[in-house]
């Protein structure tokens, strides 16, 4: 099949000497600028390799004569973008949140940034869409257990609640009553907060269990029962529930207690954050 | 390693030298000209004012903001579909030209060939007419030589920047970015799409002319598929011409033919048209000692900016600019003879041409069954497109509703919606919204961060605003698992009204 090579008689043109069925490969020479463009791609790959990180050894690799490399781009492509909001995060860290909120230049620029903030360090309790879960609180409504006012919101942001990093954190603690009362009484009490809430209940048991909730629950829950955001008290009355509004589950909740624990924010977030997160909370539907 | 002349793949280029000509054709063909040129470099210079906060600059393309100027059309992104129904149009638009006259694009209006015109026009001008330019080309390197050549080439290099220049002048606010040029302050993308344009125009219009059209150019296969025995183009009629000859040796050409039904050895064949063979019945008159028409002046060949000789007939190479009819009906008049040896016609009436009968009229090629069709496809199209701008909305507006989550329990047990509305202002100054939910009674719609149920949305922006929707406790809505609504959009100035339907959760207990 490979014989020495021989001249096609039509083209005049050499062959390989491959002959299938004779078909014939003539040996056509690659055109010039071919050639020198594989020449010239060569040439330019033996630059490359000595200008730009390219041989891999066994630390690390060839640095490349001019220094270049891909994580310091990134670090650069990073402070960049930092010292182009420089300005907007020095406005948004320096200024007063009631300033901020209203038709400030750094308004639009907090939100969007907060609501990055808010993805990255918020969403795995309050939800994506900030709609809360059993526990934790659903930042789109209108009920706040500690008060929904920028001030209010950015003092929870920063310091949490009931954290121990952070003495300054929002406290309060609700006893366990199961071990103060009897089941009874905790049965009577539970009928009086659905009935509070306007739910269907046993009329003489949450008669009975008005008494007991004067004694024990309107320290903090008021004698209305619409609770006090100085301490962390939840509304009675409202059909808001953190962890549920039916009777077995009020009934757990005062016989056992709860005791939601949010971190403090303020060692981890910059000040621009803190204001931008808190800006993004107070405008998703709630903020007073 | 051997060559022989077969072996070789490889033509050079023949260069073309032609020659200048008068007649309808040429006339016709300057006005294109300098129509479609001034239309090319003045249209970015013409103002059209659109209030304070939009470009006042009539046809703009404006990438960075999105947006389509063209006099009082505003087109929007999303609106795109009005560009592609002009590219359909200009699509629907080549077949009927060319179903009826050939390939006229490239005769006429192909940028390529209004460029190459324009080109060779200076090159006669610097350098004269045919026959001078075949003696500067065959004559040696000399001083004379280089200045005709450079001072060619700087006028041609003065017209490429000017191309490629204008181009960008419709991406961009064209006095600014002029001065921006000028004073070399303009964005790298602008020099190098000068650049970039500047060559092309450079080597296509003053180097590779007739190659692009031979061999980069798709049209000519295309086109020549679209026509069709029917169709009106360029061609030679060769029962009148032949046998070709001049002088004595016309007579004796004509002496030599021989009975009929046998063609002249110096003839070359006529490639047949799609779907028509190739007649070589000779005319009638073409008796023993009766010459033909064709004198063998060559004048077809000499003005042929492509260098094909058309009495070969129709071929790829032919871009039908008609200039060798008019260059032909000057020897015709010369000789006494009629003129349209040389001439659009369509291969249906070769038939009748050869019995000695007149073609029949241009009406009748140009408006045929298949033209009707396209016409009336085009202006479907063109009419639709019109229709669709004007009930175009005033006002764009777009609801999503938020569902994560589907619905908010507010305290007083009331269930609440939240809509993203994206409202369009394509005015040149801020206008006030005001939304209302309209459908169902009892719902509620209230703004994020607005006090009343209006919001104003800045010139030439998109407002995205955050509307909530309260259907109080207990109430049917806040019941039912989904509720239609219809959002009532009202622009208080001008009174303009859209609406917009969407959808409202409830608990779904119902």
């Amino acid at each position: 099949m490979s014989d020495k090579n021989k001249q096609d008689p039509i083209t005049g043109v050499d062959t390989t000497g491959h002959d299938w069925d004779g078909i014939k490969e003539l040996n056509n020479p690659l055109p010039r600028w071919w050639l020198w463009t594989l020449y010239g791609t060569i040439v330019w790959a033996i630059g490359y390799c000595i200008a730009y990180p390219a041989w891999p050894l066994i630390e690390g690799a060839t640095a490349g004569v001019l220094g270049y490399s891909t994580r310091a781009e990134v670090a650069a492509d990073i402070a960049a973008v930092d010292a182009r909001n420089a300005e907007v995060n020095q406005r948004l860290a320096s200024a007063d949140l009631a300033t901020l909120a209203v038709d400030d230049p750094a308004h639009q620029f907090g939100v969007a940034g907060g609501a990055a903030v808010f993805r990255a360090n918020c969403s795995q309790c309050h939800g994506a869409g900030a709609a809360g879960a059993k526990g934790y609180p659903n930042l789109l409504d209108d009920d706040w257990l500690w008060g929904g006012t920028l001030d209010d919101v950015e003092y929870t942001v920063r310091h949490g609640i009931r954290n121990d990093a952070d003495p300054d954190a929002r406290f309060s603690q609700m006893p366990a009553f199961g071990e103060l009362l009897s089941r009874e009484e905790i049965a009577d009490t539970t009928e009086h907060v659905l009935a509070l809430s306007g739910q269907d209940h046993d009329a003489a048991m949450a008669g009975r269990g008005q008494q007991v909730f004067a004694d024990n629950c309107a320290v903090c829950h008021a004698d209305d029962g619409t609770g006090d955001p100085a301490q962390g008290a939840p509304d009675l009355t409202d059909a808001i529930w953190l962890y549920g509004g039916a009777r077995e589950v009020v009934a757990e909740t005062i016989e056992k207690a709860r005791f939601g624990v949010m971190p403090a924010w303020g060692p981890r977030l910059t000040e621009a954050e803190i204001k931008a997160v808190t800006l993004y909370v107070h405008q998703l539907g709630g903020g007073e | 390693m051997s060559e022989t002349p077969t072996g070789s793949l490889y033509a050079p280029r023949e260069p073309i030298f032609p020659r200048r000509v008068a007649g309808k054709f040429r006339t016709l063909k300057w006005w294109i000209m300098g129509v479609t040129l001034a239309i090319y470099y003045v249209m970015p210079w013409i103002r059209w004012d659109r209030g304070p906060s939009l470009p006042d600059q009539a046809v703009l393309v404006d990438l960075a903001h999105r947006r389509f100027y063209f006099f009082w059309i505003q087109i929007w992104p999303h609106e795109f579909y009005f560009v592609a129904g002009l590219l359909i149009m200009a699509g629907i638009g080549l077949f009927i030209f060319t179903s009826a006259l050939g390939r006229v694009w490239c005769g006429y209006t192909c940028p390529q060939t209004v460029w190459t015109d324009l080109f060779i026009l200076v090159e006669r001008w610097i350098e004269g007419d045919r026959n001078a330019r075949v003696r500067l080309w065959n004559a040696p390197w000399s001083a004379r030589k280089l200045r005709l050549r450079v001072t060619k080439w700087i006028i041609w290099l003065l017209i490429a920047l000017a191309t490629g220049g204008a181009w960008i002048f419709y991406f961009a606010d064209a006095p600014t970015l002029l001065r921006d040029l000028v004073t070399f302050q303009a964005p790298l993308v602008a020099w190098s799409t000068v650049l970039i344009l500047t060559a092309t125009t450079f080597v296509f219009g003053g180097f590779m002319r007739e190659q692009v059209c031979i061999y980069m150019c798709p049209w000519p296969r295309i086109q020549a598929a679209m026509m069709d025995p029917d169709t009106l183009t360029v061609a030679y009629r060769d029962w009148r011409g032949e046998p070709r000859g001049k002088g004595m040796r016309r007579r004796a050409i004509a002496a030599e033919v021989p009975a009929a039904g046998e063609t002249t050895g110096r003839r070359s064949p006529v490639i047949p048209m799609p779907g028509k063979a190739a007649t070589a019945t000779p005319a009638p008159a073409l008796a023993k000692d009766v010459p033909g028409d064709c004198i063998d002046c060559n004048a077809c060949v000499n003005v042929c900016p492509m260098g094909i000789d058309i009495r070969d007939g129709q071929q790829m190479a032919c871009i039908t600019c008609a200039l060798c009819i008019d260059a032909c009906d000057d020897v015709m008049a010369k000789i006494g003879k009629p003129r349209g040896l040389i001439d659009y016609l369509a291969l249906s009436d070769e038939p009748a041409e050869r019995a000695g009968q007149p073609p029949r009229p241009l009406r009748q090629h140009v408006f045929r069954l298949r033209t009707m069709i396209y016409t009336a496809l085009w202006a479907l199209i063109g009419l639709g497109l019109l229709w669709a701008l004007l009930v175009r909305p005033a006002i764009d507006v777009t609801v999503s509703p938020i569902r994560n989550p589907q619905y908010v329990t507010l305290s007083d047990g009331s269930i609440r919606n939240a809509y993203d509305i994206r409202l369009l202002n394509k005015q040149g100054e801020q206008r006030p919204f005001r939304i209302a939910v309209e459908g169902v009674p009892g719902l509620i719609a209230s703004i994020e961060g607005a006090d009343g149920d209006t919001v104003s949305v800045p010139a030439d922006t998109t407002g995205l605003h955050r509307v909530y929707v309260t259907a109080p406790a207990g109430s049917a809505p806040a019941n039912a698992h989904t509720t239609d609504i219809l959002f009532s959009i009202d622009e208080m100035v001008s009174g303009e009204h859209a609406d917009a339907d969407s959808v409202f959760n409830g608990k779904g207990t119902q």
